[in-house]
């Protein structure tokens, strides 16, 4: 067969216009794809800085913590720290009166305040005395006020005076210029809120008349009565909803002199003047009674300037801290008495149902224990099988087999290694529940495929010439794998189990089966004490209905992110050494 | 060379697993709902006495009891948590299993709340009204029909014209049982069920009822962003995200504290724990433990597990469990357990 010459290109076959039209999408394209994996960066990128920013910010919270400097009383042999805190926060605010009013000013203080304390015992540095001057670790809800999770506190300076006059245990204030008129104007605005919603309440039982009235025709018998006694029923409540927001409407259009009795439900109103702090239980336009949180000094009357009307938002009712510790923390915050410092704590501490004390240190050792029990069983079981798999092995049916099953088995749920924990580790070999030793066990089985695919596929990748080289002067099977092979697949191999490792790091739903997801506080200190592990400590902490533990969620995810870094920093380290090109 | 010594190190390891069992705290098990309060009493049992802090697992009611009734020895758990009675059927399983001397302590009540967004439109509903929102067939006069309802409004035409759409707990959760029994049930027996039929009742699947985890947290959230949504979670969330969400009316009681307490509030349940009797005097402080558990500084009515939420006992009915805590009254199984 003869081929026939292939003709001469056509000199225009590259620049006619049809080529260059050709040439032109060719490029417009590959310009696009160069987009579009910008755009894939991009949106990454953005989706990793957003949610390093949502930690970073929220750990910041979790960053200080806040003391309150007032003086304790402390017995040489003082066993009772509890006593202690409550005596020197009785001592500090005296004026503090009543079951609720110690409650709240107890409630200022931790629990922490008292194991500082005895700890600084145990330590032998705790001095003692009639009045030594002392740090007090202040409660969660104390701690959030001061962060304004509740609110910032609004401040109106008046240019016009205040007269005081004590009327028994309340004061009666009388400011120049309408000082309260805002307050009115607040007050009624809350008033008025009410009252729209229960109006809202009283159309909606008038709707329900309206559409059973137009039922009522076409029903008989037992149901018709049940459908008048409901008829009836919305009658009355609407009547009552129309009676509360009528009574309410009063309040609201009664003339500016007489006097609005706030709420717990409204805003909460405080003056400050002489040093002291008063509260407002009602006020009109230009007069209030008030009842005083902290006392005055003084009931001298002052010019304007010298007293703010400072203003807390939200009700009383809708907040956790209470208007007399709002008075008693900005006294201190005045006085300079509230220090704010870094919490060091949250590294020495362990689980606790406190969140102003609760540590991450159990969980960050308990986590630290299971990778070493993880590691030293993944790693070297891994490394050996993808070695016999892929240097010894027989390729045959058998191995082909073993092959798909380890694929397989990087594909199951985790929960299921945990329930094979359960039922092999835990109740056939006794291994103790909790402890980071079973564990170590459940997660190792969770990694190993991921070890072995990867380990086999690095150890492929090392050039065949390698072996022959080694073969050919003269060196064992074995000694090529282990003096020339296996040096040369670590890198690929430690990628591989880091891999396996920060996903076994990541797990609590193996750890459910095998009680790790569990509260406890000692520090474990060996692979059979009970432990949990770091997502563990975040999944309880998500789980609590107190608002603190949420900046200490986002801090233990941080030392979580901080762990997997490290172990992926050492990997780096040892790939480097062990790196070698051809 | 290193293979070796990390396989020496392995074998180990594997080693230690063998030796070891004996076990010097105590091993809590059990409620999601007990959880927060039995590790409060945990921490401050630790702290008070030479004792380990006791280990709380939250495994939910079934499990802890299941766990719990599988026998008796230092590998079974010593108490578990529950925020029901413990059923016959368990009862007599852990019979089965050799633990025949149960200590019943009931610690106080949960509260579960359907609440909104504290500026979207108040509810009062009845448990009626919760029955037809949410029940998958509906009774009307005798009919039983699959339920069609899509707004409030059309369940009870004095509530508000906004679609029905409830967050709540999955079935795996002992929240989720409750509202059930408590309110579905209750309702359906309002809508003229008789009691067999009510208990059958099961909540519909067609995205009015909308499984949001066991995380009350999360439904607390959803609701804030979510104006039109209500959501079913424990009184705990209420108290302390009330700046947040309110909790709606149900047969014309609000859910707070006291309504809780007095046992006005008609959703509300009793939160129990259960001791082993035959491990005490074995695993240390089990006798201590239950005494601080029902401590006036736990669960009296200032009490830390209060402030954490649960709603504390009568006096009188405290006494009673005090008194069989120093006796050590075991379960006789004559308790009319269901």
């Amino acid at each position: 067969m003869t081929e026939a010459a292939t003709p001469p290109p056509d000199a225009s076959f590259h620049s006619s216009e049809e080529a260059v039209a050709r040439l032109k999408k060719r490029r417009s394209a590959e310009t696009r794809l160069k987009l579009y994996g910008m755009i894939a960066i991009g949106l990454a990128a953005l989706a990793l800085v957003a949610l390093l920013w949502n930690i970073v910010a929220r750990t910041m919270n979790a960053a200080t913590e806040h003391y309150i400097a007032i003086e304790a009383q402390i017995e040489p042999d003082e066993d009772d720290f509890l006593k202690v805190v409550k005596k020197s926060a009785r001592a500090s605010f005296p004026y503090v009166s009543g079951r609720t009013g110690k409650r709240e000013l107890y409630g200022l203080f931790s629990d922490g305040a008292a194991d500082d304390m005895r700890r600084a015992q145990e330590a032998g540095t705790l001095e003692t005395g009639e009045a030594v001057p002392m740090r007090f670790l202040v409660s969660d809800t104390a701690d959030l006020y001061m962060r304004g999770e509740f609110g910032a506190l609004e401040s109106q300076e008046s240019a016009g005076g205040l007269t005081i006059t004590e009327d028994g245990k309340k004061f009666v204030l009388r400011a120049q210029d309408k000082a309260f008129i805002d307050a009115v104007g607040r007050a009624k605005a809350g008033l008025a809120r009410e009252a729209d919603s229960l109006r809202q309440q009283a159309a909606r039982q008038i709707a329900g008349i309206t559409v059973q009235q137009a039922r009522l025709d076409s029903v008989t018998g037992l149901e018709r009565e049940d459908m008048l006694a409901q008829i009836d029923g919305f009658r009355k409540t609407r009547d009552r909803l129309e009676g509360q927001a009528s009574a309410l409407d009063a309040l609201i259009t009664g003339s500016g002199d007489t006097r609005l009795e706030l709420t717990d439900r409204m805003a909460s109103f405080f003056v400050m003047v002489n040093g002291g702090i008063l509260k407002l239980t009602e006020v009109s336009a230009d007069t209030a009674l008030a009842v005083p949180l902290v006392p005055l000094d003084s009931a001298d009357p002052v010019a304007g300037g010298a007293w703010t009307l400072r203003i807390l938002d939200r009700p009383e009712v809708g907040r956790p801290v209470k208007d007399q510790q709002v008075a008693i923390l900005e006294t201190l915050q005045r006085e300079g008495r509230i220090e704010e410092v870094a919490n060091w704590k949250f590294f020495s501490l362990s689980d606790s149902t406190q969140p102003e004390i609760a540590g991450i240190k159990g969980a960050l050792i308990g986590s630290l224990w299971t990778m070493l029990v993880t590691f030293s069983l993944a790693f070297p079981i891994g490394v050996m099988a993808a070695i016999y798999l892929e240097e010894f092995a027989p390729k045959n049916r058998f191995t082909d087999f073993i092959e798909v099953n380890i694929n397989n088995l990087a594909a199951v749920p985790s929960i299921v290694f945990g329930l094979l924990g359960l039922a092999v580790f835990l109740n056939f070999f006794g291994v103790p529940r909790s402890s980071p030793l079973a564990g170590g066990l459940v997660l190792a089985l969770m990694t190993l495929p991921t070890v072995i695919i990867a380990a086999r596929a690095a150890i492929r990748a090392v050039p065949p010439s390698i072996r022959w080289a080694a073969m050919g002067i003269g060196a064992s099977k074995t000694q090529t794998v282990f003096h020339h092979v296996l040096p040369l697949a670590m890198p690929g191999i430690l990628t591989g189990t880091i891999i396996g490792m920060a996903q076994a790091l990541g797990e609590t739903a193996p750890l459910l089966m095998i009680g790790m997801v569990a509260f406890i506080t000692a520090v474990p200190e060996g692979i059979t004490d009970s432990a949990t592990v770091l997502p563990v400590q975040v999944f309880n902490w998500a789980n609590a209905s107190e608002r603190a533990f949420d900046m200490r969620t986002a801090a233990a995810i941080a030392v979580l992110l901080a762990f997997l870094v490290v172990m992926n920093a050492i990997a780096i380290i040892l790939r480097k050494r062990f790196e070698r090109r051809w | 060379m290193k293979s070796r010594n990390i396989l020496a190190l392995a074998a180990t390891v594997a080693f230690a697993a063998t030796t070891a069992n004996a076990r010097d705290e105590i091993r809590i098990v059990g409620s999601s709902t007990v959880f927060p309060f039995s590790t409060a009493v945990a921490e401050q049992f630790g702290k008070k006495t030479d004792f380990e802090t006791p280990i709380v697992e939250a495994t939910g009611s079934g499990g802890g009891l299941k766990l719990f009734c599988a026998g008796v020895g230092a590998e079974h758990p010593d108490i578990a948590n529950a925020s029901r009675r413990i059923k016959l059927k368990e009862f007599n399983l852990c019979k089965d299993n050799g633990v025949t001397e149960i200590i019943e302590v009931k610690i106080g009540f949960d509260g579960i709340v359907i609440g909104n967004a504290i500026d979207s439109p108040s509810f009062d509903l009845t448990r009626e009204d919760i029955y037809k929102a949410l029940a998958s067939e509906v009774s009307q006069y005798g009919r039983l029909t699959k339920n069609t309802f899509k707004t409030w409004d059309e369940v009870n035409p004095s509530l508000p014209a906004q679609p029905i759409e409830v967050l709540g707990p999955p079935p795996t959760s002992g929240t989720r049982d409750a509202f059930e029994e408590l309110a579905i049930h209750e309702g359906a027996r309002e809508a003229g069920l008789d009691k067999k039929e009510a208990r059958k009742v099961v909540i519909r699947d067609d995205g009015a009822y909308i499984e949001s985890g066991e995380n009350d947290n999360l439904i607390v959230s959803k609701l804030e962003a979510d104006p039109a949504k209500l959501g079913v979670f424990g009184f705990s969330f209420l108290d302390q995200n009330a700046d947040r969400i309110k909790g709606s009316k149900v047969d014309g009681v609000e859910p707070t504290f006291d309504n809780i307490a007095s046992g006005e509030y008609p959703v509300s349940r009793s939160l129990w724990f259960y001791v082993k009797k035959a491990h005490i005097g074995v695993i240390p402080g089990i006798e201590d433990f239950m005494a601080e558990f029902v401590d006036e500084d736990a669960i009296g009515e200032d009490g830390y597990a209060v402030e954490k939420g649960l709603i504390p006992l009568e006096d009188d009915e405290r006494d009673m469990f005090l008194s069989s805590i120093e006796n050590q009254t075991v379960m006789t199984g004559e308790e009319g357990l269901k």
